[in-house]
């Protein structure tokens, strides 16, 4: 198996002479991986979910997505990668409030041309409402605003738009904290078949443990982040 | 362009506040084009009072002076000019044409001119349009008068009408000439000049009705008929002004020196394109600074805009933070904010010119009738598109500030808004 993520020596400050907020040896996330990543605020999860997206690189050594090394790509190109390789889902706020929830899903589209490309022959709507329809939204949704769904819903939407395409990795930061345990369940079951029948490698971060035998491997962040273990002392 | 598509959905989806910013700007840029439209209607309508005529010759003064008098009939001559001095002067071998005009009575508020039949034909108005008659013809006889458009119909006269002349110019006359009635004879019709609001007769009744008042005064006691003054030579002795047209454009100067220089008496001669030009340029501050005023108006409209982009910005870090995750750029978040500006700017535009063609079609044609200025309802000229396109470049400068906030902040907040 490919490994989607390696990290190595991975040193991270806001500023210039801060101390680091980051500092990871090694990582890797095999392909097809499910992996439960154990942050508790102020372990610096943001950071870490910020660099695999590329919207910072480390101060110090190496993280390669998919074979690629991000801190050698420019800033405009590292946003194309992440349009391309990468669907994300956040912890809440996931819309865009003033387009349908469709409109949502195929925002993906919008910044990649690969993705685009990839449901084509599907067709794009028809492979965003099978979507939809999946992960347990009725169709009727679709052409609503996504103001008008409720939170849970809106999560979906979410999977369903880092989903479309069938991006190589997929970030969920916290995507359950909102719902109740019934439904947070339901949705990671959903995620996760979802994530398998699209190929996806799935990272999802919480810092709930009671969520962690849902998935294949577990890791906390606390344990590898060596600045977080520093701060702590 | 699907930036440029968002924006306009998220405008879309806080339409009041940018409908209520569209309507601004749109008003603003009405302003800004109606103080540019009327501004150069109204120009074009002064400058084109007179044409045709190469000189205009009055007693020694100022050559604003002169024009106001002799054509715009406001205020009054210093100096009159002798008849033997018009004589000699229209002999000079350039002079292909004379039309000469004595003022200084009045009916009802309105100037009587004292002309001659070519009035008519030479006296020319917007480069080459010439004096119609809407009704009737042009004075025959001593006694018969013809009424400007806007006289004839404040008045309510029709031909045939008995109509009594007043001495001086002045609205309220106190010594009328109520011996010697006139009769209208010809209506004009509207020129949009000073020629509406005259009463023109021949120089021989303005000579007629003064018989007798060779003291400056009608002499008392002696109550002078029609048919007496009739009887009496009728030559005038003077006249106030007089219009010349010249058989080469080359000898204007020449002729115009001189008159200048004429011995007899103190005269002088102007080119009325030229002074109506100088005349212009003396008002002209108030027009410039009125379409200042606008532009400032424009630029309250764009602070308008300013505010509500700025105030936008706060509750759409989320927004902004969700693009950037499926792959949105920080350039295209400055982009996104841009195009919003621009589509607010341009909505305003089209709003403006909307509005601007509806007032002009609304009040041209009062306009016209009451104040005599020519309205164009025309497409928009390269001057007013310069002002629209100056207009734009000012609504997306203005959006330049939110924009580059939004790209800093989209920056530095990556995935993770911290609020």
């Amino acid at each position: 198996m490919a490994a989607i993520v390696e990290m190595r020596g991975v040193q991270f400050s806001w500023s210039y002479k801060g101390s680091d907020v980051l500092a990871i040896d090694e990582l890797t996330v095999q392909q097809g991986e499910r992996l439960f990543l154990k942050g508790p605020s102020g372990s610096g999860k943001s950071t870490l979910l910020n660099l695999l997206s590329g919207v910072i690189v480390p101060r110090s050594g190496s993280i390669a997505v998919l074979g690629q090394e991000l801190s050698a790509l420019s800033g405009a190109r590292r946003d194309r990668f992440r349009a391309d390789h990468v669907g994300y889902i956040f912890q809440l706020f996931n819309l865009v409030p003033y387009l349908t929830v469709i409109d949502n899903v195929l925002l993906s589209h919008r910044f990649s041309r690969r993705r685009r490309e990839r449901v084509e022959q599907k067709g794009a709507r028809a492979e965003a409402e099978r979507l939809i329809g999946h992960l347990g939204l009725g169709s009727e949704l679709a052409y609503r605003k996504a103001t008008e769904l409720s939170v849970g819903q809106q999560q979906r939407v979410a999977a369903a738009r880092a989903l479309i395409g069938s991006p190589e990795l997929v970030i969920a930061d916290e995507p359950t904290s909102a719902l109740d345990a019934d439904t947070r369940q339901a949705f990671i079951q959903l995620l996760n078949a979802e994530c398998q029948a699209c190929g996806s490698t799935l990272i999802f971060v919480s810092h709930d443990s009671s969520l962690e035998p849902l998935f294949d491997r577990r890791l906390s962040l606390s344990d590898i982040n060596r600045a977080a273990a520093v701060r702590e002392n | 362009m699907f930036m440029t598509g968002l924006a306009i959905r998220s405008l879309w989806n806080r339409r009041l506040a940018a409908s209520l910013t569209v309507v601004a700007i749109g008003l603003s840029v009405a302003l800004l084009l109606g103080v540019e439209r009327i501004r150069t209607d109204a120009r074009t309508g002064f400058t084109d009072t007179i044409s045709g005529t190469d000189l205009i010759v009055g007693g020694r003064s100022g050559g604003v002076q002169l024009l106001l008098y002799s054509v715009f009939h406001i205020g009054n001559a210093t100096n009159n000019i002798g008849w033997q001095s018009y004589q000699e002067i229209i002999r000079h071998p350039h002079v292909l044409w004379a039309v000469p005009l004595s003022l200084g009575d009045s009916h009802r508020g309105f100037r009587v001119v004292g002309t001659t039949k070519d009035f008519f034909t030479r006296y020319h108005y917007a480069q080459d349009r010439s004096i119609a008659f809407a009704e009737g013809q042009s004075f025959d006889g001593v006694f018969d008068a013809v009424l400007g458009a806007e006289v004839a119909e404040k008045l309510h006269y029709r031909l045939g009408q008995r109509i009594v002349l007043a001495h001086g110019a002045g609205d309220v006359s106190f010594i009328e000439h109520n011996n010697m009635p006139f009769t209208v004879v010809g209506v004009l019709a509207p020129t949009g000049t000073p020629v509406d609001r005259s009463v023109l007769v021949g120089l021989e009744g303005i000579e007629a009705i003064h018989v007798g008042w060779e003291g400056g005064a009608p002499m008392p006691g002696i109550e002078i008929t029609p048919e007496f003054a009739l009887k009496t030579d009728l030559t005038p002795k003077t006249i106030t002004a007089f219009m010349l047209g010249l058989d080469s454009k080359v000898a204007i100067f020449r002729v115009q020196r001189d008159i200048n220089n004429y011995a007899g008496e103190p005269l002088l001669a102007i080119l009325p394109g030229a002074t109506l030009q100088e005349l212009w340029d003396l008002v002209g501050v108030a027009e410039r600074a009125l379409l200042a005023i606008s532009m400032l108006v424009v630029l309250v409209g764009m602070a308008g805009m300013l505010t509500v982009l700025l105030a936008g910005l706060e509750a759409r870090r989320r927004e902004m933070a969700v693009l950037r995750a499926v792959g949105a750029s920080p350039r295209q978040m400055l982009v996104l904010v841009i195009g919003e500006a621009g589509a607010l700017t341009a909505g305003g535009m089209l709003l403006g010119v909307v509005l601007l063609y509806g007032v002009i079609l609304a009040i041209r044609s009062y306009l016209q009738t009451h104040w005599g200025l020519h309205l164009s309802a025309g497409p928009l000229v390269s001057r007013e598109l310069a002002l629209l396109s100056g207009v734009f470049a000012v609504g997306l400068l203005a959006g330049l500030l939110p924009a580059w906030l939004a790209y800093h902040r989209s920056l530095a907040d990556g995935l993770t808004v911290r609020l």
